[in-house]
């Protein structure tokens, strides 16, 4: 393994022990950096350790007790350096991964600080590579963090996984900071930019270990299978143009059949037991979709069935959007647009996208043609832009 | 570690709610507090008078200022204060969370206490 790939793969691991051994995150951090930088030094020459995280570890903490010796130097108080280190331990603790991550995304902290907070110390993303995906400066990300790190310090966030009943609330928030990841990379897949699929990955990355090492909850099952399911099509989604392809147009023999497996798998065991999360049924009902052998052979019925349950779960008009279009494919197309007249969701261009759709499919084409125009006032993505312009253009095409 | 739980409130609100309940509020209040104070968390307590009795003053131009009525005018008006000894934040959160009149709308600032060693 070389050392790019190391400091990838366990860069977080790594800092989440060095954190509690140091007990400060930026003193942590920086030794790491210290120690990733001697191992670039010394590695080509003398050949990598036989234990390449071990030898992190330990070079890490002995960079941070120089630092602290420093410092002591410096203020002279500090005496007795020993205690304020903890242990030597030169193997990555589990519970010291889930601590950082629980940390990191603390419900003290602004969500765009925990976001920020979790890909740079436990997916090890520099501040210029996370400031790219999210489209802001530097500097303002740079002082996000610098922010949330002095909160830490000076507020005592703990440095633990919280106990039992306050455990399920805490996990929220957890999955919350990787869902918004996921999305950030999903949606921006538009641009095809690969920093922004890189988040992706680093969701999908966080969601296994979570299941990992809370095998008990099912909640991160759900939001694992649901990321799998959705990452397996991200490939058909746009042409080589970065044109929206939709998901009854995509090549579904490209999709990833592994991740799909894997994710359908992981619905079984997030669908047992209540009560049901919005993930687990969301998941499922990306399974439904994924498994269909064909557009015209999806099960809309148990899709539309699985949206009312989601309706219960996380009632808002954009679950009750979705499951409209289910029952319009499901029980009639009539249907489904008598439903979305009943639903209010101002400057959400989706909503008469959605009507234009089922309108198009009825072949009321002025109308649709007006709900074309309607949702191209309110869209934003440029992606979705163009393709409303060209759906507009259809039903606009005067009959052959 | 310590901790000051800013209590905030509406005072309108509080006026308008019938005696019976504050009564019950006020009471579940000194339940509270008896409860921090066994187990060690209490520190020191206030609680004041409404922001109508309060008095600002201000340096504008190098002019001494002296205003009626709060610094700022905001929906929730601080009604008292708690200093408790704590762990860390997420102790504290889960005392402030007790706090009875959080039930009627309350909203409680947490904000660590500097250490007199670091001021």
């Amino acid at each position: 393994m070389n050392l790019g790939e190391l400091h990838r793969r366990e860069y977080g691991r790594i800092l989440a022990s060095l954190i509690r051994m140091v007990r400060d995150f930026d003193l942590a951090e920086d030794a790491l950096q210290e120690a990733f930088a001697a191992a670039l030094a010394q590695w080509p020459a003398q050949g990598p350790p036989q234990n390449p995280v071990a030898w992190l570890i330990t070079t890490a903490r002995h960079k941070a007790i120089d630092q602290l010796r420093r410092r002591a130097l410096a203020d002279r108080t500090r005496d007795n350096l020993a205690a304020l280190v903890a242990p030597e331990e030169d193997v990555p603790v589990p519970l010291d991964w889930l601590r950082l991550i629980f940390t990191c995304c603390h419900p003290a902290l602004a969500p765009e600080a925990q976001v920020a907070l979790t890909l740079r110390t436990i997916c090890g993303l520099s501040t210029e590579e996370i400031a790219r995906a999210f489209l802001v400066p530097v500097p303002t990300l740079a002082q996000r963090l610098v922010r949330a790190k002095a909160k830490i310090r000076g507020a005592r966030i703990p440095y633990e996984v919280p106990e039992d009943d306050e455990l399920a609330k805490r996990l929220d928030t957890v999955l919350a900071v990787v869902y918004l990841v996921f999305n950030e990379g999903y949606a921006a897949s538009f641009g095809a930019e690969l920093v922004r699929a890189d988040l992706c990955k680093e969701a999908i990355r966080l969601g296994r270990l979570l299941v990992e090492l809370l095998p008990a909850e099912r909640e991160p099952k759900g939001l694992l299978a649901l990321m799998l399911l959705h990452d397996a099509r991200r490939a058909t989604r746009t042409d080589d143009e970065g044109a929206i392809v939709l998901l009854e147009d995509q090549d579904r023999s490209r999709w990833d059949r592994v991740k799909i497996a894997e994710g359908a798998a992981l619905v079984v065991q997030a669908l047992r037991g209540r009560p049901l999360s919005a993930y687990a049924v969301q998941a499922a009902i990306a399974a439904l979709h994924a498994q269909a052998p064909s557009a015209g052979e999806t099960d809309w019925r148990q899709i539309a069935a699985l949206y009312s349950v989601l309706v219960g779960i996380q009632p808002s008009p954009v679950v009750e959007l979705n499951r409209a279009v289910a029952i319009a494919m499901a029980d009639g197309l009539e249907h489904g647009l008598a439903l979305l007249d009943t639903i209010h969701l101002p400057g959400y261009h989706l909503l008469p996208a959605a009507r234009a759709d089922l309108l198009r499919r009825l072949g009321r084409h002025a109308e649709a043609a007006a709900a074309y125009r309607q949702a191209l006032a309110l869209v934003t993505n440029t992606a979705e832009r163009r393709f409303l312009e060209w759906r507009l253009a259809e039903v606009t095409r005067p009959a052959s | 570690m310590q901790y000051m739980l800013l209590c905030c409130f509406d005072e309108g609100r509080w006026a308008a709610m019938p005696e019976a309940q504050k009564c019950q509020v006020m009471q579940e209040y000194d339940e509270f507090l008896q409860s921090i104070v066994k187990s060690g968390h209490f520190r020191a307590s206030a609680k004041l008078h409404p922001t109508s009795l309060a008095t600002t003053v201000c340096e504008q131009h190098g002019k001494r200022m002296i205003t009626d009525g709060p610094f700022a005018e905001t929906k929730e008006q601080l009604g008292g204060f708690h200093i408790i000894e704590c762990q860390d934040l997420d102790e504290a959160l889960a005392i402030a969370g007790r706090i009875p009149t959080l039930r009627v709308g309350g909203v409680i600032e947490v904000r660590p206490v500097v250490p007199p060693s670091e001021r």
